[in-house]
C-alpha cells in the first residue's frame, strides 16, 4: 500500500516540477522566475523525502534539510539583488 | 488489521497522497493563475500543507512501521515554516518594486509611492550614512 502511495507521490511531484520548469522558462517577469525556482526547491525537498521513505533509511533527510537551508538563502539573495542592486550592502 | 495493512502504513499512505496532491495543486496554480500576486498564493500552500503532510507521513512511517524515531523531519518542517513567509514577502516586494519601476504594467497600475518615513517598504531611499546610500560619496 505504501508502494502505491509512493508511486502516486513521485508522479505528482514530477508533474509539479515540470509545471514549475514551464513557469521558469515562460515567466513574464523576474519575480515569476524567483517564485518558480523557490517552488522547485520545495518540490525537490518533497521528492527527496519520498525517496527516503522508499529507501527505508533516514540518510537522505540531511540532503532535504540542506536544500531547505540553501534554497531559502538563494531566494532571499536573488530578491535582495533585484530590490537593492546588491546582495551584501 | 484484518486486510493485512497496518495502521501506520495506512496513515502514512494517506498523508503521502495528501501531501503530493497539494504539491501538485500548488504548482498547477503557479501555472494557471493570471497575475503574480495570485500565483504567489498557490506554492505557499504547497510548501506548508503539502510538505508538512509528507513530513508527518514520513515520521509516522518510520515510527510505526520501521520502529525507529527520526527527528530530521521536525527540523526540516520547522525551518520551512519559519522561512516560507519571509520568502513570499521578499517575492511580493520584488513584484511591487518592479511594478513601480515600470518594468511591466500591472492590472491596477503602479502602486502608490511609499511614505518618506516608512521603513519596511520597497522603495524607501537608504538614509544618509547607512551603507546602502550611494548619494553622499
Amino acid at each position: 500500500m505504501i508502494g502505491w502511495a509512493l508511486g502516486f507521490g513521485f508522479a505528482a511531484i514530477s508533474i509539479a516540477l515540470a509545471m514549475n520548469l514551464w513557469r521558469l522558462i515562460k515567466g513574464p517577469d523576474m519575480a515569476d522566475r524567483i517564485l518558480a525556482l523557490d517552488t522547485m526547491t520545495i518540490n525537490a525537498i518533497g521528492i527527496i523525502i519520498l525517496g527516503g521513505i522508499a529507501d527505508g533509511s533516514g540518510t537522505s533527510f540531511e540532503a532535504a534539510m540542506l536544500l531547505a537551508l540553501v534554497g531559502f538563502v538563494g531566494t532571499v539573495a536573488y530578491a535582495k539583488f533585484l530590490l537593492r542592486g546588491d546582495i551584501i550592502e | 488489521m484484518s486486510n493485512g495493512f497496518s495502521l501506520g502504513e495506512i496513515l502514512a499512505s494517506v498523508l503521502i497522497v495528501l501531501g503530493a496532491s497539494f504539491a501538485l495543486i500548488g504548482s498547477w496554480g503557479l501555472v494557471r493563475l493570471p497575475s503574480l500576486m495570485e500565483r504567489l498564493h498557490g506554492p505557499t500552500k504547497a510548501s506548508t500543507l503539502g510538505l508538512g503532510a509528507m513530513l508527518v507521513g514520513s515520521i509516522i512511517y518510520f515510527q510505526l512501521v520501521k520502529g525507529e524515531w527520526t527527528t530530521h523531519e521536525l527540523l526540516v518542517s520547522l525551518f520551512l515554516f519559519v522561512t516560507a513567509p519571509i520568502t513570499a514577502n521578499m517575492i511580493a516586494k520584488v513584484h511591487l518594486h518592479r511594478l513601480r519601476l515600470g518594468a511591466r504594467p500591472g492590472p491596477a497600475g503602479p502602486p502608490a509611492s511609499a511614505g518618506a518615513d516608512s521603513d519596511w517598504a520597497t522603495y524607501t531611499a537608504p538614509r544618509a550614512g547607512t551603507p546602502g546610500c550611494f548619494d553622499e560619496d
